[in-house]
Formats: C-alpha cells, structure tokens, sequence
C-alpha cells in the first residue's frame, strides 16, 4: 500500500455525524409527519439555492476530511517495513496538488506573472538592478506578460466558464430526463415546468445558481492551473488553496460544536423544565453563572492551557497535523461548553410548557417512567427547536472561529483557517503597497459560507413555524391560480349561481 | 324598513394547505335597525369569516371574492382602505370571543377606549377622560373614576369583556358584531354580560349581529336567528318561529342534540348528527347537508335547494319545504321525526334503562368505589429572596365526596373554583396537602410511587381538549399501547414476553378502537388527521386501555360542538352501562349535568357548597350560590326561565377567600354571621346537603 488511512479525531467525529445525519434521513423518510416540514423547505427558492452553494462546501470539507499519510522512498530500505510521511495529507490536498506545492517565494498578485517586492537581480553582464523577478509557476508559460497576460487570462476563463457551462447543460438535462420519467411526463413538458417554476421543488432556482456556480468553478479551475488566482501569501502560499482549506475548518467547527452542545443542552435543559424545583434552581444557576463570564476569557483560558498542555508532551503527537487537529477539537468542545446556554433556556421553557400538556398529564396517570415520558413525549416535541437553533448557530460559530483565531486562541497556526487568514491580513494590511488579496478571499468565501447558511437555516426556521406556514402557502398557491386562472373562474361561476337568493 | 346592514352574495376564500377553502359561500343577510341578529352554527361553519369579511379584517390569507356588504347607502367592499378606518369603530365595531387576549396589556383602560375616541370625534384631554368616564359608567364598571387609569390585568375576566364592550361603544356604533362574547365566561359572569348588552341596545338601539353556538344563548338575545352550515346560511326565521318550529333538518338535529333533563327523563339518547362538517375545500353538488341527514333524498345529493318560505319571514333552504319537489309525505315525515328517533334509540335507551337500577342496587349495597374525605390541595405561595412560603392558595379546601360503583357524579362549578384540581388530587396526579382518598377501601394519599403505579389502571382520566390530549408525534395505536405498557396490562396476567401477547395487545387496540366506534385501521394514524370529536374518542380509548372502574372526566365535551358533544355523551352513557364504569365528571354545563349525572355536588371556591340526588339539587336548590347558578343558564324554553339572580362581583382569590362563609360578599341573603363562621352541613333529605347559615345546622357534623 503506498499509503495509510489516518483517522484523526475530528475525522471521527465528522463521520460520525455524516452517519448520525444519515440515519436521520432515514427515519424523517419513514414518518409522513417529520417529512413533511422538510418538504417546505424543499419548496423555498431561497433555500435551496442557498443549500446548491452549502453542497459544494460539504464536499470540499469532506474530502479535505479523509487523510491519509503517503509512503515515502525509503532510504535504508532494508528493514522492510515501511515508511509513512509525517506529513498528513487529504483528499483535496492531493486533488489540488499543483496548488498546494507550487509555492512562490513571497507575496504575488492575483494573476500576476511577478512578484510584488523587488529583488536585486545579477544582470549577465555583471550590473545589479532592483526589479520585480518573474514568478516560478504563476504566469510562466508567457513569453511576453505585459502584452500577453490580459489575453490569456481572458481566453482561459472563458475556455474553464465554457466547459463549466457544458457540464451545467449534461446536469440540467439528465435532472430533466429524470423528472419527465419520474413523473410521466413527456422530456419537453418536464422541462418547461421546471423553465416557469411550477415544479413543487424550485428547480429553476437550483439550476440557476448551479450554472453560476459551475461558471465560475470552471473558469477557476482552468486558471489556477497556470496563474495564481487569489494571488500569493507572504511564504508564497497560494491563497485559492488556502481559501479552500479553511472551508472544513470552519465547517468542522460549525457542526463540531453543535455535536458538543447538544447533549449538555438537551439533558439540562429537558430535566430543568420537567423536574422543576431544586434540580431547575441548580440548573438555572449552572447556566446564569456560565453566561455571565465573558466567553472569549472563558475560552482563552481554557485554549491557552491546553496548549501548555499540547506543547509539554510531543510524544503524544506523531504528527503536527494530530497535534493541530486535538486543539481544533479542544476548540469546539470549549465552544460547545460556553454556548449551549442559550439552547438550553429555550428548551427549558418549552418543556415547562410541554410538561402540563395534557397527554404527559396522561402518561402519569398511566404511571410512566419519568425518562419514558421525556424520551417519548417530550423529546420529540422540542426536536423542532432542536433543529432550528443549531442550524441558526452554524453561521455564528464559524464567525466566532474567525474571532477566536484573530485574537490568538483559535486554532494551531499551522492549521489554515479563517481566522489565520484574516490575522494574517492585519499585517498585511499595514504594509505599503497593500495587500489586499488574502484578507478578500477569506472575506469572500466565508460571505458564501456564512450567507448560503443563514439563507437555509430562514429556510428551515419557516418551514417548521407554524405560524408562518399560511404566508408560504399562500404564496404557492398565488402562483399557482396565475396559472390556473381560466379553470378557477370556470369552478366559481357555478358555486355562485347555485346559491340563489330569495 | 330600509335594512341597517344588508350582504349579498358574499363568498370569501381562505388561502390555506393545498385547496382554496370556500370559508363563507354565498351568503345572504340583512340587519334592520335596533334589531339583534344571531348568527348560529357549528365551529368551521364560517360564522367568524362572515364577521371579519363585514369588517374587511380577515387574516392574510383570507380574501373576499365577491358580493357586496352594504352598511346603510355604503358598499364596504368598495371603500379604500383608508376610508374604511372612518367605518371600524365609528359604524360598525366588533367585541371578540377571548377578552384576555383582545385588550392591550400594557395600555391603560382609558387610554385604550381614548384611541378610539381620539380617532372618530377628535377628542382629547379632559373631553376625553370624560366621556370614557361616561361610557365605563355605562357598561358598569363600579369605581370607573379610579378604575379607568388601571390596566387590563387588574381587572377580572368578565370586567375585561364590559372593558371591550365598553372600546367598542366609544364609537357609539350603528352595527355591533359580537363574535362569541361570552363563550370564554362563566354562566354567572356570561348572564351579567349578555344583560348588559341587552340593555344597552335598549337605550341605543344600535343592531347586533350576535356570532354564537349556542342555542340558548340565542334564544335569549335574538330578534331574528339565522343558522349557518358549511359557508351558507340554511334557515332564517324570528326568534319565535325558530325555536318553536325549526325546520331545516339541521337545526332540529341541533335540537335534539342538546343535553338535558327532559332528554334524561324520557330515557332517551341524543341525536348526534353523523360525521362532521364537511370541508369547505371541496366543490358541492346538492345540498350541503345531504350527507348528514336522515330525510336526504336523491334530490338533495344532485341540486342545490333554493330557499323556501315556511311562514312569514321564516325561509329554509331545503327541498322538503318545497311544494313542488317534495315527497307528498312531507309533513308527517318531520312530525314523526322525533319520534323515530326516539324508535331508533330506544334499544339502546331499554338497555342502559334495564342495567342501571341493577347497578344501583349492587352499588348501594357494596361500599363506595370511591370515597373522598376533607380533601386538601394548597398550593404554597413563595415570595421574597429566600423564597418563604408567605401563603397558601387554596384550590382545594376540605373536599368529600362518595362514587358508587357505576355510578357518576357531577362536580360543578365556575372556573377557578378547584374542580380540575380536586379531580388531579383525586388522582394523586398532585399529591393532596391532607385529607384521606379510598378507592375500594384503599387509601392512596400516602402510597408509595411503585405501589400506586399498580393501582393506576384501576382510575383514569379523560380530558377536556382533545388536541392537547394526545402526542402529535405518536400514532393512535403507541398511544393506546402505552398505557398497557407501563402498567403490564393487556394480557393481562399472562406470561408477558412473546408473539401471542403481543398479538393479543393488538387485537385488544381493535376492539378497543371498535367500542368507542372507530374503524380499527384508524391506528396507524396520526391524532392531526382526526376531528376534535374522533381525538376524544381516540382519548376515551386510550383510559379503557388499562379497564378502569373509575374515569375522572375533566371537561370532556366543552371544547366540542354540540352534536358532536352528543356523540361523545352517549358514548359515554353506553361504556357506564356497558362496562358498569363509575365517573367523576368535572364540569360548568348545567345542562350535561342534567342528561348524564345521578349526584351533584357544587363547588365554590374549593369547598362543595350543595350536595345531592341530580333531581333534588337540580329542581330545589338550596344554597344560594346555587340558585344563582342555576338561574344564569341560559335556556331555550323562555317560559320555563327563572328569574335571574344577579351576583355582583368575580370569585375571589382562592389565595385569600373571604372570612366565614367564602360566598357572603356576593351572597343576596348575607347574614352578620355569615362573615364569621363557615357554615356547618344542613341535611335536606339522606342525600342532600348544603352549608348555608339560612338552613338549620347540624351541630355535630364533623
């Protein structure tokens, strides 16, 4: 084998909620009653363009999850054994290659075909002169890049926005064919319907977004394979692999932390509100007293012990990437800890609410086990809020990482996050002439991350209130009698003369 | 006469799930001067969409698609929405069903009546103090001066409902659309409401359309009645015609429908109208009652009747009344009506006839299943830092009561008198702060959690609101297993582990589902899909789960519609005399009271006041809180109405009741001792008892 599966504990963590999600779907698919807010949320234009943009982050972050460690030549190759890297790569590391080990010597514009600092370079005449040296890899192919640069970057961008277009087309046509035989339908009705929006799930919207996206996935992609299109760090860095390293960073944290949060939040919260007395009084002061720290101390605390701790046992760690990746655990646990007052309130006064419900009043006088009661009647009956809460906290916590790491106690500086980049770009940002290329794409992706959450999680938040079910289907039907308008009126007229009057 | 309020041909559509719902379809009315109008009919019939499509206040998705609401020479549906705030409140007002939920709590009362005020006359400052003075004055408010700068939560439920008469007579209106006024209330509280109401017209004569569904209620208040069924109206006719001759089929099902003694008496079961309203998503062809009634004809499911005039102003639209269409047996038909039901129920009506003396018998002879003996329910009052008990509220105050096997026993009482408490404390769903309960000889206050666990089959309870009765989450088949579950039973006895007592716990949800006359394939399903009256049933299923011999029922019927309400009564009656149950049944309707209970016992601010044989208390009421009570019911029989006694004031706080006699601030016949010592028991016969100081006391009750 010329590598070795590493499973580091994040990784563990993230499988296992890919597997903890997984069963969920399952089971909402089985129960009529769970699928059906979930189909609201299949019916918002907003929602599911903003989970087209979340899907590629996933992917990102998920095949950033899978590590492996590469074999290495072994030089006393004798012994027969084999030997493993210590460097731990993953699956997006080794898809983008080329990014990851085309390193320049400092700071470079995005496509730029030079460096942007000066160097003293030896002329073959002997004279010395300051000028900006070409780049190693970026632009290097041109002869001439004052004159050519403009042109090729153009031309490659269309050639990659093209190819992204085609690819959009084979999609949009196989989703097409897939409907029309899903449904019956003739390929060219199937595909009108999805053209004016009157499919149940908003189709359009999903196509139009993917179309932006693989437009620009396309042209991207064809770039940085010769340019490089975020530009360069200060060590010569590519930001675009940067950029894209960070996705599971912050995703790991947004989901980590929830994992974390939950059962402190679920347990503490439930028993509270259904127990009462002292056990909600000691509750209660549990969370007052954890919410009126400052967590950014609280955190900090905790962060730099444990890097004390970290940094006196090197033996602990055969990598640095384990190393980096405990801390970022360490983080989310922290996190979770300090944030999960806030669910915790909620659920405490709903199962107030919930626990003089007249069916748990029922289940006493059957004589109900107390942990029956709250696993079968109460828990099912908050898991709505559940739901709500940790979606909306996502775009919070990757936020906060952003936070953390720019005030020093986020994640291992080794490990390319948000937070890092922004931290870095307070440098950089000071320097004369500026630059402005890091700070801008760790802007920009996090903007995408952030706002594609925030536009699901609205999504999902309608969709399982209920007072805000009437709007949406009013709205859906709106739609739908434009289009019915002639059948409608025929229905009325009948109705209104088989009602005569005295 | 020109009408006040005249509606043609309204149709308003609600917006909601997959089908557009035809909320009011069609509707004809109209209003004259000074006249009150009641608008009857079942919840879901669309009488509340009338209502707020008069006004032009209907919900987001509602939205009215034609016809024409005319207020005097106005068409309503034309005026800019500017111009019809010049309307609400000035021509036209409304008072809603939930007085709690309809004043601004943070808002002063006369700030709140000063809007209105402020917006219609332009009046400000001292004017406007003055006439919200005036107007509080009117709708009797004592105190008014000082009362009118409080806020709504200082003041009682019924004082909120004559704050809200009182917003909505600021606009000294032409029209006053009371939409369920007094459903929220207690009957005493309800007789003061609808008075003043009446009185006020008097002197005003502005017209009312009165929204409600109860009969009596509109027997007592309306000029002319019209009934609604599924978004149209079936029948107008006077207040005379309409209750001493109903016509359309529907509304002599409502009638028959009604609880009561006379219905007792005869020995006869109520005539619940089968299934429910129909959906209002769906196209109709025919007669939208067809479905439901017994005199349906071919005629009926293919065209839609017209109306038909029974007498002078009365009109019904249904094809029996019409000369050309109807079968020539028409009218013998409706005459015998009630008499065919009475032919079609009397199997039922012998049977329970022949069981019940026998129950009685035994019931007489064993000792009470249950018997109740000062029982006691505070609720400790915690203030300050350390959170010290300062007080007690007393919910519960020295209860006792006895139920014979099969028998049932009616607590009544207005709310926040500790009825539902006492029957939790019955329960020990709340452990009882004193007093002794035996059910079968057994005491249960003090028994420890594992051995009361096993007694729990043996009493059950049933609730008042079946939507929050059952888990939305789980089907009707884990609801009803669940009980079975926790308390072992089911095959029962047997060696609990395998296929055939599992198999067994199936086939008795069937028969279980089967008794309370639901289709056994119904428990696969989920609570939301069924109706409010099929939930109770699914809720009554699930208490026979575990065969209780005693089921407390909290209110079981006053959240459903009257036919409906029917349905479950007889249910009720059927399992007793079937399965010999014995039932505590907790409520406020007289009326029920009447059909289904054999004792009585009156609560009033947790302590039974009255006590005795249904007939006995009913007919010759002793204590004077329950002549009050009695004398508030509205009823339909206006010769048979007594005179109302008026009490004055709300129920105290039970936290702080008064000295002596908890009754005597409100009492007409208060005595100087009446304030200082509750009275002792007065015996009226070997059942009937009353604590009251105008009957002679027994000196040596304990």
């Amino acid at each position: 084998m010329s590598f070795k599966p590493i499973i580091l504990w994040t990784d563990a963590l993230v499988y296992l909620l890919v597997i903890v999600i997984i069963a969920f779907v399952w089971y909402v698919r089985r129960n009529e009653y769970l699928l059906a807010p979930w189909r609201r949320v299949g019916h918002s234009a907003s929602g599911m363009a903003a989970l087209t943009v979340l899907t590629f982050f996933i992917a990102i972050g998920l095949l950033d999850t899978v590590h492996i460690r590469p074999a290495i030549e072994n030089s006393n190759g004798s012994s027969g054994e084999k030997a493993y890297s210590v460097e731990v790569l993953s699956l997006l590391d080794i898809i983008a290659t080329p990014l990851r080990t085309r390193v320049e010597k400092t700071y470079s514009a995005p496509f730029a075909a030079f460096l942007y600092t000066k160097e003293t370079a030896e002329l073959p005449d002997g004279r010395q002169i300051r000028e900006f040296p070409r780049l190693q890899f970026g632009g290097a192919h041109l002869q001439n890049p004052e004159t050519e640069l403009a042109a090729d970057v153009a031309w490659k961008a269309g050639v990659g926005g093209g190819l992204g277009l085609l690819l959009w087309g084979l999609v949009v046509v196989s989703l097409t064919g897939l409907l029309a035989n899903r449904r019956d339908e003739k390929f060219l009705s199937a595909f009108s319907a999805i053209w004016r929006g009157s499919t149940q799930v908003p189709w359009n919207a999903i196509c139009i977004t993917l179309a932006l996206l693989l437009l620009f996935c396309g042209a991207a992609l064809a770039l940085s394979g010769s340019y490089h299109i975020f530009g360069t760090d200060k060590v010569g860095q590519d930001v675009f692999y940067q950029s894209l390293k960070s996705i599971r960073t912050g995703l790991v944290i947004g989901t980590l932390t929830t994992l974390m949060m939950l059962p402190f939040a679920l347990l503490l919260g439930i028993t509270a509100g259904y127990f009462r007395g002292w056990v909600d009084d000691a509750i209660q002061y549990l969370y007052t007293t954890l919410s009126s720290i400052p967590s950014v101390l609280l955190i900090a605390a905790t962060v730099l012990m444990m890097q004390v701790y970290i940094e006196s046992r090197p033996e602990l760690f055969d990598t640095i990437a384990a190393r980096a990746d405990l801390r970022l655990l360490f983080l989310c646990i922290i996190l979770g800890v300090t944030s999960w007052t806030g669910l915790c309130r909620l659920l405490r006064g709903e199962t107030l609410k919930l626990r003089e419900m007249e069916y748990i009043q029922a289940a006493h006088a059957f004589g109900v086990s107390h942990w029956r009661i709250i696993s079968r009647h109460i828990l099912p009956n908050v898991m709505h809020i559940v739901l709500i809460a940790t979606v909306m906290d996502f775009s919070g916590l990757v936020l906060a990482e952003a936070v953390l790491s720019y005030v020093g106690v986020g994640v291992d500086p080794s490990m390319i996050s948000f937070g890092t980049m922004i931290n870095a770009a307070r440098l950089e940002m000071a320097r004369e002439p500026m630059v402005w290329w890091a700070l801008l794409a760790a802007f920009s992706f996090m903007f995408a991350l952030v706002l594609s959450a925030n536009l699901f999680a609205d999504a999902v938040q309608n969709a399982f209130d209920p007072r805000a079910r009437t709007l949406s289907a009013k709205a859906i039907i709106l739609r739908r009698r434009r289009h019915e308008e002639n059948p409608q009126a025929q229905s009325v007229s009948p109705t209104v003369e088989g009602s005569s009057k005295p | 006469m020109n009408p006040l309020l005249q509606i043609d041909n309204l149709a308003t559509v609600l917006h909601t799930g997959a089908a557009p719902v035809w909320a009011v379809d069609g509707l004809t009315l109209q209003i004259l001067k000074g006249e009150t109008f009641a608008l009857l009919g079942e919840s879901g019939c669309g009488k509340s969409m009338t209502a707020l499509s008069i006004m032009r206040l209907l919900p987001e998705a509602g939205e009215i698609v034609s016809g024409s609401v005319r207020i005097g020479e106005e068409d309503l549906l034309l005026l800019p929405e500017a111009a019809m705030r010049n309307v609400r409140g000035r021509r036209i007002s409304m008072i809603f069903q939930e007085p709690m939920l309809s004043l601004n709590p943070v808002m002063t009362v006369a700030d709140q009546i000063g809007e209105v005020l402020r917006r219609h006359f332009n009046l400000s400052g001292a004017a406007a103090q003055e006439r919200v003075l005036e107007i509080l004055n009117q709708v009797g408010i004592p105190d008014a001066a000082r009362r009118m700068n409080e806020y709504p939560f200082q003041f009682s439920g019924g004082m909120k409902q004559r704050m809200m008469i009182a917003m909505a007579l600021a606009g000294e209106p032409e029209l006053l659309i009371a939409d369920e006024p007094t459903t929220a209330l207690d009957v005493t509280i309800q007789a003061q409401v609808l008075d003043l109401m009446r009185g006020l017209q008097q002197r005003g004569g502005m017209a009312i359309l009165l929204i409600t569904h109860d009969l009596a209620v509109a027997a007592e208040m309306a000029h002319r009645v019209a009934v609604m069924y599924a978004g149209e109206i079936v029948e107008t006719a006077t207040r005379e015609n309409f209750f001493s001759g109903p016509a359309h089929p529907y509304s002599q099902k409502l009638f028959a429908s009604l609880p009561g003694k006379a219905m007792r008496k005869q020995g006869l079961r109520l005539a619940a109208i089968g299934g429910n309203v129909p959906a209002l998503s769906r196209e109709f062809v025919g007669c939208r009652f067809a479905d439901r009634c017994d005199h349906a004809w071919e005629l009926c499911h293919e065209i839609a009747p017209r109306w038909n005039v029974v007498a002078g102003g009365h009109q019904v639209r249904c094809h029996l009344f019409n000369k050309d269409t109807s079968p020539s047996v028409q009218d013998p038909e409706l005459g015998s009506q009630r008499l065919e039901a009475t032919v079609a129920d009397s199997e039922g009506s012998m049977k329970s006839g022949s069981r019940t003396p026998l129950t009685s018998e035994s019931g007489d002879s064993s000792p009470y299943l249950l018997s109740v003996t000062g029982l006691k329910v505070y609720f400790p009052i915690h203030k300050g830092l350390m959170k010290s008990i300062t007080g007690y509220v007393k919910a519960v105050d020295g209860v006792s009561l006895t139920i014979g096997q099969g028998k049932t026993l009616a607590l009544v009482g207005e709310s926040g008198c500790g009825k539902t408490t006492a029957g939790k404390g019955i329960l020990q769903l709340i452990p009882p702060s004193a007093g002794s309960v035996r059910y079968n000889g057994l005491e249960l206050v003090g028994m420890e959690r594992k051995r009361l666990r096993k007694m729990r089959a043996e009493f059950q309870l049933i609730f008042q609101d079946p939507y929050s009765s059952l888990n939305p989450r789980m089907r009707i088949v884990d609801i009803i297993e669940e009980g079975m579950d926790a308390l072992s039973v089911g095959g029962r006895g047997e060696a609990s582990h395998a296929g055939p007592h599992s198999a067994g716990k199936k086939g008795r949800v069937d028969t279980l589902l089967e008794s309370v006359g639901l289709p056994p394939e119904t428990k696969w399903r989920y609570p939301h899909e069924f109706s409010g009256g099929q939930r109770q049933r699914v809720a009554i299923a699930r208490a026979l789960a575990v065969s209780p011999r005693l089921i407390v029922c909290d209110e079981p019927t006053s959240a459903l519609d009257v036919s409906v309400q029917a349905q479950i009564l007889n249910l009720l009656k059927d399992l007793q005399s079937s399965l010999g149950l014995a039932y505590l049944f907790i409520t406020h309707n007289i009326s029920v009271v009447e059909y289904i209970a054999d004792e009585v016992a009156v609560m009033y601010l947790g302590r039974i006041v009255e006590q005795g044989r249904v007939e006995e208390v009913l007919d010759h009421p002793r204590h004077p809180y329950t002549q009050a009570l009695l004398s508030a019911v509205p009823v339909i029989d206006l010769a048979s109405k007594r005179p109302i006694i008026h009490l004055h004031g709300d129920l105290p706080s039970p936290a702080n009741p008064p000295s002596g006699c908890h009754f005597h601030p409100r009492c007409p016949h208060a005595m100087p001792i009446c304030r200082e010592r509750y009275p002792e028991t007065s015996a009226f016969s070997s059942t009937h008892t009353a604590r009251c100081y105008l009957y002679p006391q027994e000196q040596d009750s304990a």
